[in-house]
């Protein structure tokens, strides 16, 4: 029996968010709050792993109480319970100071039943960084696998896990020991679309909520702001993209300028003779 | 093994809420139901609400619920296309509790509303659509949704499923809904600073300004354009009679955009922002579209009911009162262990001796009245432009002469007879 926990995050979404345009930071009122997408994947593929092989799924969030929101999602999802680490000390954290807080449940929640997997999304919408999951791993010292795409084999009793890892040009086949932690790609699955009587469970739900004391061997430096060495020199937006040319004139005549145009840029295609 | 709840509750708008509000603080268990993302992401009105029903349900709501603003001036624009007549009435008895009505957004509002349901018990379940009733023995006992494993069963099913109710609909309840039965409105939020609006409606603070206008707004067809007041935004709609957009070929979102740009509104919305879009078909047959609200296991209220007074704007207070009462007729059935219709019917009754059907009644006539005759929305109301302006401008005409102008501006003695009697007309479905 698995025991899987998935770490998730209750992110803005920012398909939807407006920056500020004096601050160039998002402002968070302006979308709801969703679960990071990829954290979805991650928690669907806990759930796809517990029906295969048998065991309990959980998740672990840090956040402000509204992240409940969050959790209940992932019991929608079918994940069986739900922890939620909240406290103003946590606050203003960077992805060193989350996956040490995150560390710090984990290590709770395998004291009351050890974990043979994490899995992480690849990353946050809202931080793009994916630096917390392999975070994670390096603190409770197992392996990290990223850019988990499809996961083969998970073999408790003799200890390994065989996953794909999704390359730029294919994908390479590694097996890990175990415990060690995923962060999957969205491609690894599809998350359908929950069944009424697991909606009805997460309505109802209540997940286990713990505070910076319910937590064990706490270093508090470590924690929120004072442990986030992380310093935000500057933000700016993207430069606005230049809009393209139109090509005008009779059919000759937009032919002869399309030549030209790819003669000026034939650079772009020899670096893609050489790679291939 | 599917579960079994006391009551299922169809729909999370204001009727729908205030019946699974008023049930679960009885202790009765119930699932509200929620196609949307969230209570309100698809829910459409004008924006305002009326202070006394909600208030019946939770009192001193607006201490705490999310209202834009307190409605102090409600004025009314008859509009042509160059001018406007308007009347207004302000009051500052309107700006202080228990205040008279408020401007709210409804996906907000909504929220708020379904979330005080669920600290009484309520279940709330979002993202769901019911596809249909389950019926055994000719008995309504629970819902099939579009979910896996969807089934989900109680003792009576009440279905707040909005205008369009197509459970009522495959019930046998009513037919599919004719273009004069329902109003076609589609609605803009624009963003604008609060400073701006309250200095260009004349307002302090909080107070808020709702704007009706008539005539030009719907090029003549029986509706109305709407401007109203939020803290940092503007609502600003238009509703028609979809048989009369149909007869005219104009599409909704052209005449919002005329409205827009009409020179007597433009200046109150220039330099705003547009934010939202919405668009929702309004039940406006009144008394003589209800349809059949009582059946054996399930009861039908808000505007699955077609509970709407179009003539005075209102439809989310009858809602919330219909739900209330259904909610009182099921906590009767369950004392009495007996769901039929029979005894559901308690609900019909109590709704048509409300305030609810007494007022359909009385305006059963109106809407089928003035869509019959689109003279007055075509014509009188241009009359009552260019007769204003012929008495208010000064040329050195004697106002003898002037009212004579009036008076032939009114037409032959034949015209001048039709609009005496349009005029008796209007005030017999009015009165």
């Amino acid at each position: 029996m698995l025991h899987i926990v998935a770490c998730i995050k209750q992110v803005p979404d920012t398909k939807i968010i407006k920056m500020n345009p004096k601050t160039n930071t998002m402002d968070r009122s302006s979308a709801p709050a969703i679960l990071n997408p990829y954290d979805a994947h991650a928690v669907e593929e806990a759930v796809r792993l517990k029906q295969r092989y048998g065991g309990t799924v959980s998740v672990l969030t840090m956040g402000p109480p509204p992240a409940v929101k969050a959790i209940r999602k992932c019991i929608e999802i079918g994940a069986d319970e739900g922890y939620m680490i909240t406290d103003r000390a946590f606050a203003g954290a960077d992805t060193l100071a989350t996956s040490y807080a995150l560390t710090k449940a984990l290590e709770k929640i395998a004291r009351e039943k050890p974990i043979d997997l994490i899995i992480c999304g690849k990353m946050t919408i809202d931080g793009d960084t994916g630096q917390v999951g392999p975070g994670i791993a390096r603190r409770l010292d197992m392996p990290p696998l990223t850019s988990v795409k499809k996961v083969v084999e998970i073999n408790k009793e003799q200890g390994y896990a065989i996953v794909h890892r999704k390359l730029e040009d294919g994908y390479e086949v590694i097996q890990s020991t175990l415990p060690c932690l995923f962060s999957v790609e969205k491609e690894i699955n599809e998350v359908p679309y929950s069944p009424l009587p697991n909606m009805l469970r997460a309505a109802r739900y209540q997940p286990v909520i713990w505070s910076v004391n319910d937590l064990e061997d706490v270093d508090r430096s470590l924690l929120g702001l004072k442990g986030s060495p992380t310093i935000v020199a500057k933000v700016w937006p993207p430069e606005k993209p230049k809009g393209g040319e139109k090509l005008q004139g009779s059919a000759r005549e937009q032919v002869n300028r399309l030549m030209e145009i790819l003669a000026e840029k034939k650079e772009l295609f020899r670096a893609k003779e050489g790679r291939a | 093994m599917a579960e079994k709840f006391d009551a299922i509750v169809v729909g999370a708008g204001p009727a729908g809420t205030a019946c699974a509000y008023t049930l679960a603080k009885a202790g009765v268990s119930v699932l509200l139901l929620e196609r949307g993302e969230y209570p309100g992401s698809k829910n459409v009105m004008g924006g305002v609400l009326y202070r006394k029903m909600m208030e019946d349900i939770i009192p001193g709501f607006y201490k705490e619920a999310p209202v834009e603003r307190p409605i102090v001036e409600q004025r009314f624009m008859m509009l042509d296309e160059q001018s406007a007549l308007t009347f207004s009435y302000k009051g500052l008895e309107w700006a202080e509790e228990p205040y008279n009505n408020f401007t709210v957004l409804r996906a907000k509002f909504d929220q708020w509303f379904a979330d005080k349901a669920v600290q009484q018990g309520a279940l709330l379940v979002n993202e769901t659509v019911v596809l249909e009733c389950i019926v055994e023995n000719g008995k309504v006992v629970g819902v099939r949704t579009d979910r896996p494993d969807g089934e989900v069963f109680a003792d009576v099913v009440v279905l707040a499923d909005g205008v369009n109710s197509l459970l009522a609909k495959s019930l046998g309840f009513h037919k599919e809904f004719r273009p004069d039965e329902v109003a076609l409105a589609v609605m803009e939020v624009l963003k604008l600073d609060r400073r701006i609006i309250e200095d260009r409606f004349n307002l302090e603070g909080d107070q808020g300004c709702t704007i009706e206008i008539f005539g030009d707004s719907t090029k003549g067809i029986l509706g109305t354009a709407w401007l109203y007041t939020n803290k940092d935004s503007l609502n600003i709609g238009v509703g028609a009679m979809l048989s009369g957009l149909i007869k005219h070929k104009l599409k909704p979102h052209a005449l919002l955009d005329y409205v827009k740009n009409h020179p007597m509104i433009r200046p109150y919305i220039q330099g705003s922002e547009q934010q939202e879009y919405l668009a929702h078909l309004i039940p406006e047959g009144g008394y003589r579209s209800m349809p059949k609200i009582v059946g054996n296991g399930v009861l039908v209220v808000g505007d699955a009911a077609q509970l709407v007074n179009a003539i005075h704007r209102e439809g989310s207070n009858m809602a919330m009162t219909s739900g209330v009462l259904a909610a009182e007729a099921i906590l009767e059935a369950k004392e009495a262990g007996d769901y039929s219709e029979k005894t559901l019917d308690t609900y019909r009754k109590k709704l048509l001796d409300s305030f609810v059907g007494q007022d359909l009644k009385k305006y059963q006539d109106a809407t089928h009245h003035f869509e019959r005759s689109p003279q007055y929305f075509e014509r009188y109301i241009s009359m009552m432009n260019r007769a204003a302006s012929q008495m208010f401008t000064v040329d050195g005409s004697s106002k003898w002469e002037k009212q004579k102008k009036i008076w032939r501006d009114l037409g032959t003695a034949r015209e001048k007879w039709k609009m005496a009697r349009d005029l008796m007309q209007a005030w017999r479905v009015m009165k």
